[in-house]
């Protein structure tokens, strides 16, 4: 079978309006999906859950949302980390201080709550802009950083910001499992990516994308860019804020704020980089690529060290994985600053010329 | 110009004046635009021709002056008030979304238009989704009469710069304007280009009704297609009425063989 769109030419504008408009795409699509819910988890044991696969379903959530306001919306975050930090201490403080509150709805409002920090900290955002706003939204990790360390209310009096959450559990359904986490936060991610997809390919998406490329176009064309930033902030920092809580709840169960500190503020940026700005699927690629990229090297670089009969230390690995991605962000912002997603898209359309060039 | 009656004022402007800096870009400007009629500016580089666009759509704030529109006073026009208003306007240097496709530059011309909230769009159910393809419809027609069916899913980025422009048009169009404001639509384009942009000018101002305000440096075109001309030089007026009456102005004659050389 080859990957083909001849004749199946559009009839409507709507089948043309779909999220995959090719069929050979949509059919992989549910296939991975599929595959993800069903077989993935017959098939993978318990370290695999706990050190590849939740980190990775919750953090392709958080690079999703920072591909909104960066990718899509031409806008800078260094303050990523801090925003999960903040739904997760939301998230937390609805949980023990609300009574009956459900984990999910603490999970949401954890992200709602983010998602006003967001608004407030994207103010900046309508009177500077590159380097300025960087530096506006690392004020908000380091505020947040000392917040969650020193004000004992966001931590219910715990010392050095420490707090636990027991297992959580939404309708019924006990969260226990490693295989119980991983199925809830892919159900998360996969609801979430088609929020996300409808959103960017519907007006509100082409109102960011429309102040990313060209702003005084833009504002003529009667689009506030008060709107469509502070929206990019308030929805960038709900994913964010969400993913947080899912990192406190599900994947940790307990956690201080180092888990949210300044380097997760450059993970997440940089998944967005190498992933592909501006791609929903490029958030997933950054994900996958950060997340495995450390525990490959870990495997590989002492057998390599092994033939030349070298020692290879922990140390050693690490810093072999920061030199890989300062030269792997450099490549990117040079080379291809849409990432690995328009890397990928560029092999697909060769794809659907093969075996003819052009 | 068969089939358009030119109608009442519908845009005025009076005593606009704007400066940068010490450099006067507009001194003391008054002129007006009817309903339905082609209204060009013309005058040599850096005359003031595209401040005074940027006055008229809210980009630029003149320090004195005021802008009636169709009978309402607005001292202070910004760009939003102007797209709601129902004016539109092309770019000299094209002003594409450069990492979107044709279609998403016109769709986004539509924003104004679309009401559904962000909740609704980001579960693409009921209004968001019928809103969508109602204006796709729209979007599709304005495509098909400016004929770059051939290029709808392309990145702007990739197309050469006559179809570019055309692609700002469409933009423009997409908003359904009353008045649209062009700047130097036909600059840098070929013969053949030129005349497609015309027959697309005269074509949206005969069809619509559409005022338009059009920049333009090649004469030939203004003074065919133009129903009155404003001639502008070193920020000041120096000419103003038909084509015929501004061809005879000797300040005009001076003023481009003085640009000429
Ligand atoms: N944003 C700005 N900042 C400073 N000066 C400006 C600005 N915009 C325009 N000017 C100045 O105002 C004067 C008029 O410029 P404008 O672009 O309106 O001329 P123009 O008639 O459109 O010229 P051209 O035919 O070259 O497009 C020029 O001296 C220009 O340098
Ligand atoms: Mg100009």
């Amino acid at each position: 079978m080859f990957y083909r769109e001849n004749g199946q030419f559009k009839t409507s504008y709507k089948s043309d309006q779909q999220i995959f408009p090719i069929p050979q795409d949509r059919w992989a699509i549910v296939a991975i999906v599929a595959l993800a819910f069903f077989a993935v988890p017959m098939m993978v044991d318990e370290y695999l859950f706990r050190a590849i696969l939740i980190p990775f379903l919750i953090l392709s959530l958080a690079a999703l949302g920072v591909n909104i306001l960066v990718g899509y919306c031409g806008q800078i975050t260094l303050g990523a980390g801090a925003f999960m930090a903040v739904g997760a201490y939301a998230a937390y403080n609805f949980l023990i201080r609300v009574s009956g509150m459900p984990a999910l709805g603490a999970i949401l409002l954890g992200g709602l709550t983010a998602a006003a920090v967001g608004i407030v900290f994207g103010i900046p955002s309508l009177r500077v802009r590159g380097l300025y706003l960087a530096v506006a939204t690392l004020a908000a990790q380091f505020f947040w950083d000392w917040a969650f360390l020193r004000v004992k209310w966001f931590t219910n009096d715990a010392s050095s910001g420490s707090v636990s959450v027991a297992d959580i559990s939404v309708f019924g359904w006990t969260i226990d499992s490693p295989s119980d986490k991983y199925l809830f936060c892919l159900g998360i991610l996969v609801i979430f990516s088609l929020m996300a997809k409808n959103m960017v390919r519907g007006s509100i998406g082409r109102q960011w994308m429309a102040i990313r490329d060209m702003d005084v176009a833009a504002t003529v064309i009667g689009i506030r860019p008060m709107y469509a930033k502070l929206t990019a902030f308030a929805v960038s920092s709900f994913y964010v804020g969400v993913a947080g809580a899912l990192w406190g709840f599900v994947h940790l169960g307990s956690w201080e704020p180092a888990a949210f500190s300044i380097d997760r503020s450059f993970q997440l940026l940089f998944m967005v980089i190498i992933g592909g700005m501006g791609a929903i699927a490029g958030s997933f690629f950054g994900a996958a690529f950060i997340v495995i990229l450390p525990i490959f090297l870990n495997q590989l670089l002492p057998v390599i060290g092994g033939w030349f009969g070298l020692e290879v230390s922990i140390a050693l690995v690490s810093h072999v994985e920061i030199m890989i991605f300062g030269a792997l962000i450099a490549f990117f912002l040079i080379v291809e600053p849409h990432g690995i997603a328009r890397l990928w898209s560029t092999g697909r359309e060769k794809l659907r010329l093969w075996p003819f060039p052009h | 110009m068969t089939g358009r009656k030119i109608g009442e004022v519908i845009l005025d402007l009076k005593n606009i004046s704007l400066s940068f800096g010490g450099v006067k870009a507009l001194q003391d400007i008054s002129f007006n635009v009817l309903e339905h009629e082609i209204r060009a500016i013309i005058g040599p580089n850096g005359a003031g021709k595209s401040s005074m666009l940027n006055v008229i759509n809210g980009v630029y704030r003149p320090q004195e002056g005021e802008i009636i529109l169709r009978g309402e006073h607005f001292a202070n026009m910004n760009s939003y008030r102007a797209a709601k208003a129902g004016l539109a306007r092309t770019f000299q240097n094209i002003a594409l979304f450069k990492g979107m496709s044709v279609l998403d530059n016109i769709m986004t011309g539509r924003n104004l238009k679309m009401k559904a909230n962000m909740l609704l769009q980001a579960l693409w159910v009921g209004p968001a989704q019928r809103e969508e393809l109602e204006h796709r419809l729209k979007v599709e027609e304005i495509i098909d009469f400016l004929e770059i069916q051939h290029i709808r899913k392309t990145p702007v980025g990739r197309l050469p710069y006559g179809l570019q422009k055309r692609v700002d048009l469409a933009r423009a169009l997409a908003m359904e304007p009353q008045i649209l404001l062009l700047d130097e639509p036909m600059a840098g384009m070929n013969v053949e280009e030129k005349q497609d942009m015309c027959r697309f000018i005269l074509d949206v101002n005969d069809q619509f009704g559409t005022t338009v305000v059009l920049i333009e440096h090649d004469m030939g075109v203004v003074m065919d297609i133009s129903d009155r001309v404003v001639v502008l030089d070193y920020g000041k007026k120096i000419g103003d009425g038909t084509p015929d009456e501004v061809r005879a102005n000797p300040d005009v004659i001076s003023a481009y063989l003085g640009a000429s050389h």
